[in-house]
């Protein structure tokens, strides 16, 4: 019995195909196999001898088994890796193409900003950017005569002949949204109002339409103190920095007493602006308390509520976070400049995740 | 607004610093824009002594000097007519930079002979144009600083001079004296006094001055004084180094003396040859069309109700705004009017503004000047002019009266403290206004009469906080509002966002392009008429406002083309204007697709963009900012689009969410797009908001049984849109059929001239019990019924 287990052992693990396998399991133990044949003569036995035979056969039998089984899966494993060694391809090949899209600076700093004053409580208000010049002027305590009419470089729009309302303007600022807001919702309030503004200014630094985001936050008690709190959380926040130092000089705007613009700190080395530190203060806005003839004139109580407001431009924070060099490419859609400068689509900024990745 | 120092110092006793001044200047918002110290660009040049000079073997006109300095004996080659032995001079040795000529001084050979530096003229200095000769000093040491010598010999040349800006508000810190009050309000020195010797009068004036009526509220008052007998001529060197300093060039001294008063106190005045002028003056409004001469030798015509100074032969002076040049002073003038009025900052604002002219009195008296200051000013003018020019003044000619600016406002300590977020103590307060000129009496604050600007308590608390710095206010924390923030943003503000992300990760590069844009691009989208036009666009490519955002993204896309790149994707998110009142505004999120999918590419995937893109891209928006899936898809949008390409996704006839298609190929000519242009326009404003408020789901329906899918094709007319054959297969069984899908349009072959055979899928999904060949058969019977009578198609055999 042991030559033939070791006789079929030994074919089974020379055996080429599944075919010369599948031949070795015929002649073993097939109907007419070897050990087939075997098992029938156990009936012949004395009970003893096939006491001993039986077990023996049977375990040889499944040993020839399992060794079949197990050549089998050794040559099927040898035949797919021969076909995959024949399947081989150039993976250095490019990719299918995937169109990749990008988010504008614009969209993507206003959403910063936005991040930051939502979680101070700030809501996103919004308004027409062609404005009556009593929502753009008037309402903000800049009549008529006022030297900053002039000051502004308002576009004015066409009036027909015999239409003798004075002109629209192209929203100089988007102060005008405050006022709409506050006679919409009245005190308290916390706003902030993003958007295109229009001056007819164009040179190396200025484009005839920007971006600003003006805050507002009336209440029964809110102090300058507290707008300089805000706009220096603001500030190390919006350039991801521990701590910003804000610097208030003293001002003057229409629509804000006592008025101030805000410096943050900074330094410029080698052409590289760092905030936070050095001894060079940069221009960032204006600001002040709302003045009492603005809150009149939006209906508001000034007696019983008082507040501030600032305005940043959005488009001067982008150049300054990311190192954007000049202005007008903002709106000139070279793809060149919008693939560079732009975002991914998936960067959303959030305060829990970071704004900038 | 520039001034100097030592002009700053006739009116304020102070020992403070230039930097100091600087820092405080710019914390009382008067900032600082510029420095300027002459002796820094003198630091170099030292004193020396010619000890020897002699004319130069090679050339008549050089002499060859040996000069003493600090650093020994110097020979020094020199041109000017006036070196000579004997005298002090001013050397730029080897490496100093001699700012009148732009160079650095180096060792050189003149015609042979070697010499070590350079013996400086004023105007090689850049001290003044004097270039006949070298300097010859007085006095002064070899080696001295000559900086040092200017500082204790003539100290108005090193001078530092300081421009700040000012705000329209500030009218009063457009004179010196003003700039004075707020630093010694500071603290940073003592006002000096001011007062004025006036001028005896020696003969009453033979010439009258009256205002109008009408003008008395634009003019309500004239004051003047004939001088006789003055000597014009060159101001006195301090006054012209004053005003060479400021930038301003010395005429003559009858025009520097009003140039002086202008910006020492902010009085504008006017000085009238008195002989040129016939009989006597009137103040009164123009008729319109009146001409006049004025001093910038231009001609200016009037408009009616404009305010003006005529004699008796006709107008003479644009009131507040630049006088007339023939009765303008001269070199040969020798009996002059002076004039010193109060004219009505709106009035002249307006005539200003209406005549285009930029005049130094226009910007002060627009501003506001100080109207009780009015006769004051011309006496301490009279005062100058007879000083330095000699002459007899007349009686004090007045016309109209001082107006009454008197106003107090009630200092309420606490509501500033409130206001500022700073502990600042009343009696702080009170010793703030009062060193600002402010009268108080109990607590009300009487204004002073040159700060037209204080017209209610806000503006005491603004002086206040200036003055006690806001550079030094802390910061507070702004109460945070109970618990978790609340979401702020509103749905719609929420689309936006959505719409530029999806649309960004879709492929498309976001562009912001200007609102405005040409005439003829905004005519080719249904805008260009005048109410959207602007009256002063920037340039005429910016002169309409945008009727849409396609015909921005379009020029952008065609200077894109122009820089080499043919295939792209950009998009746009912002508001259209459909009119010109506020408000005619509405939101768009635009796409084009241009060129080609991709770059040619190995996989064989590349090919020109189509119609079908636009619309895979305008659902995938619409979807995101969650507009129903099912819409109609109807044809007839506006005329740039391609007319059988394009489909306005719709729900119902009127609600349009967006158009899709090809853009009219005369509009791309129009445009210069090259290739094939397909876009999408999105109104996401005109999506209804979802009306349930629940986060809740419905449950999901789900079941084991196998869903069974059958195929049909249909053989129906060309036009017949696929879309109906879906609907109606849909409509067979709405139980039963869940999916129905388009998967094969084939024109052409057997079927026949004008005839295409659309295939559809349908699926259909038991919920109680496995679907029988009957039932399938009955279903699929009921499908072609219906298809037929919606399409008049029939199943392809």
């Amino acid at each position: 019995m042991d030559d033939l287990k070791s006789k079929y052992l030994t074919l089974i693990a020379d055996a080429a195909d599944e075919s010369g396998l599948e031949d070795l399991r015929v002649r073993a133990l097939g109907k007419k196999g070897e050990i087939s044949l075997q098992m029938r003569e156990l009936g012949k036995m004395t009970p003893e001898e096939r006491q001993t035979a039986g077990p023996a056969l049977n375990a040889l039998k499944d040993e020839i088994n399992s060794a079949l089984v197990a050549k089998k899966t050794a040559l099927s494993d040898a035949a797919l890796d021969a076909r995959l060694q024949g399947e081989w391809l150039d993976v250095t090949l490019p990719s299918r193409v995937r169109p990749q899209g990008s988010i504008h600076p614009i969209t993507q700093v206003t959403e910063e900003v936005t991040a930051i004053f939502a979680d101070m409580g700030f809501s996103v208000a919004e308004g027409p950017q062609i404005e009556s010049d009593w929502y753009n002027f008037d309402a903000l305590n800049i009549p008529g005569h006022h030297p900053a009419r002039a000051e502004m470089d308002t576009f004015y729009t066409h009036r027909a002949d015999g239409d003798d309302r004075p002109p629209h303007v192209l929203r100089t600022h988007t102060s005008p949204v405050q006022i709409r807001t506050m006679e919409a919702q009245g005190a308290p309030l916390r706003i902030i109002c993003p958007g295109r503004v229009y001056r007819a200014d164009y040179d190396q630094t200025h484009t005839p339409m920007f971006h600003q985001i003006e805050g507002l936050a009336i209440d029964k008690d809110i102090s300058m103190a507290n707008l300089k709190w805000v706009l220096e959380g603001f500030a190390a926040a919006f350039f991801e920095v521990d701590k910003i130092e804000v610097r208030f000089r003293a001002s003057h705007f229409p629509f804000t007493e006592p008025s101030a613009e805000i410096d943050f700190r900074c330094s410029w080395v080698d052409g590289q602006l760092k905030l936070g530190e050095g001894d060079d203060w940069l221009e960032a806005g204006g600001s002040g308390m709302v003045h009492p003839k603005v809150l009149q004139a939006a209906g508001v109580d000034p007696d019983v509520y008082q507040g501030f407001a600032f305005g940043l431009g959005i488009d001067r924070l982008a150049m300054l976070k990311y190192g954007i060099p000049d202005l007008r490419a903002f709106f000139d859609s070279d793809l060149r400049w919008l693939r560079h400068y732009g975002f991914q689509p998936h960067d959303v900024p959030t305060l829990h995740g970071g704004l900038s990745s | 607004m520039k001034f100097t120092m030592s002009w700053l110092k006739r009116h304020l006793d102070t020992d403070a610093s230039v930097a100091d001044i600087c820092e405080a200047l710019t914390d009382l918002g008067l900032e600082v824009e510029g420095v300027e110290n002459p002796s820094e660009r003198l630091d170099d040049f030292t004193l020396g002594y010619v000890k020897h000079a002699e004319k130069h073997p090679d050339a008549d006109k050089l002499k060859v000097c040996k000069v003493d300095t600090d650093e020994g004996e110097l020979q020094i080659i020199c041109g000017a007519p006036n070196a000579r032995e004997g005298i002090t001079v001013v050397v730029a040795k080897p490496g100093v930079y001699v700012p009148g000529l732009d160079i650095t001084i180096g060792v050189g050979k003149i015609r042979g002979i070697e010499s070590y530096g350079m013996m400086a003229s004023e105007h090689e200095m850049g001290l003044s144009d004097e270039h006949d000769g070298i300097i010859e000093l007085p006095s002064g040491e070899v080696g001295q600083k000559f900086v040092d010598w200017l500082a204790q010999n003539d100290p108005a040349k090193v001078d530092t001079m300081i421009e700040i800006a000012i705000t329209p508000n500030r009218p009063d810190a457009l004179g010196v004296r003003g700039i004075a009050r707020d630093l010694a309000a500071r603290g940073l020195g003592k006002m000096k006094p001011c007062e004025v010797d006036v001028v005896e009068a020696t003969f009453a004036a033979d010439m009258s001055v009256s205002i109008d009526t009408d003008t008395l509220d634009g003019c309500p008052v004239f004051t003047g004084r004939v001088i006789k007998d003055v000597k014009n001529g060159p101001s006195p060197a301090w006054l012209q180094d004053y005003l060479r300093a400021i930038g301003l060039r010395p005429i003559s001294f009858l025009v520097d003396v009003t140039n002086f008063f202008a910006y020492d106190q902010n009085r504008p005045l006017h000085v009238f040859d008195a002989d040129k002028v016939a009989g006597n003056l009137r103040v009164h409004r123009a008729k319109g069309g009146e001409t006049i001469s004025t001093l910038d030798d231009k001609d200016y015509a009037l408009q009616s109700g404009q305010m003006v100074i005529s004699d008796d032969t006709g107008a003479q002076s644009i009131a507040g705004i630049m006088g007339g040049r023939d009765t303008g002073c001269t070199e040969g003038t020798v009996n002059v009017f002076v004039e010193s009025a109060y004219w009505d900052p709106v009035q002249i604002a307006y005539a200003g503004r209406a005549l285009k002219i930029h005049s130094d009195a226009r910007y002060r008296f627009e501003r506001g000047v100080d109207p009780v200051f009015t006769p004051d000013g011309l006496e301490h003018a009279v005062r100058m002019i007879v000083d330095y020019a000699g002459g007899e003044a007349s009686s004090l000619i007045v016309a109209g009266k001082v107006p009454d600016v008197s106003r107090a406002y009630k200092l309420n300590a606490k509501r500033v403290i409130s206001l500022v977020g700073m502990d600042i103590p009343e009696s702080t307060q009170r010793q703030t206004l009062t060193a600002l000129g402010f009268r108080l009496e109990g607590d009300m604050a009487h204004v002073p009469s040159w700060r037209p600007d204080v017209q209610g308590e806000a503006d005491l608390v603004e002086e206040v906080a200036r003055i006690a710095s806001l550079t030094k206010l802390v910061g507070k924390p702004l109460p945070r509002l109970a618990g978790v923030p609340k979401p702020v943003l509103t749905a719609q503000q929420m689309r936006q966002q959505i719409a530029k992300r999806t649309t960004a990760t879709l492929g498309y590069n976001e562009c912001v392009t200007y609102s405005f844009i040409d005439r003829e691009a905004a005519s080719l989208f249904g805008g260009g008429s005048d109410v959207t036009m602007l009256q002063n666009p920037i340039s005429s490519d910016m002169s309409h406002m945008r009727p849409g955002l396609l015909p921005g993204l379009l020029r952008a896309a065609a200077r894109n083309q122009a820089r080499g790149i043919n295939d792209m994707a950009l998009f746009e998110v912002g508001h259209a204007f459909h009119g010109g009142e506020p408000g005619e505004q509405h939101m768009q999120v635009a796409g084009v697709l241009i060129g080609r999918t991709g770059p040619k590419d190995v996989h064989g995937e590349a090919r020109s963009v189509d119609v079908f893109d636009a619309k895979a891209d305008a659902e995938a928006v619409l979807s995101a900012i969650g507009a129903p899936g099912k819409v109609q898809v109807l044809r007839g949008a506006d005329a740039w689009w391609h007319p059988g390409r394009h489909g306005k996704i719709c729900l119902g006839p009127k609600k349009v969410l967006g158009v899709f298609g090809e853009l009219h190929p005369k509009i791309l000519r129009e445009m210069d797009i090259k290739g094939p242009a397909v876009a999408f326009v999105l109104y996401p404003e005109d999506v209804p908001l979802p009306k349930k408020k629940s986060t809740t789901r419905p449950a999901l329906q789900s079941t084991d049984l196998q869903a069974v899918v059958r195929d049909f094709a249909f053989v129906v007319d060309e036009q017949v849109e696929a879309l109906t054959l879906v609907n109606a297969a849909a409509g067979a069984d709405k139980a039963l059929i869940v999916g129905v899908r388009v998967f094969d349009e084939f024109i052409g072959g057997n079927l026949g001239e004008g005839k295409k055979s659309i295939a559809i899928t349908v699926r259909l999904q038991p919920v109680d019990v496995t679907l029988k060949d009957a039932d399938i058969e009955a279903v699929a019977a009921k499908i072609v019924d219906k298809v037929t009578k919606a399409t008049g198609g029939v199943l392809r055999g």
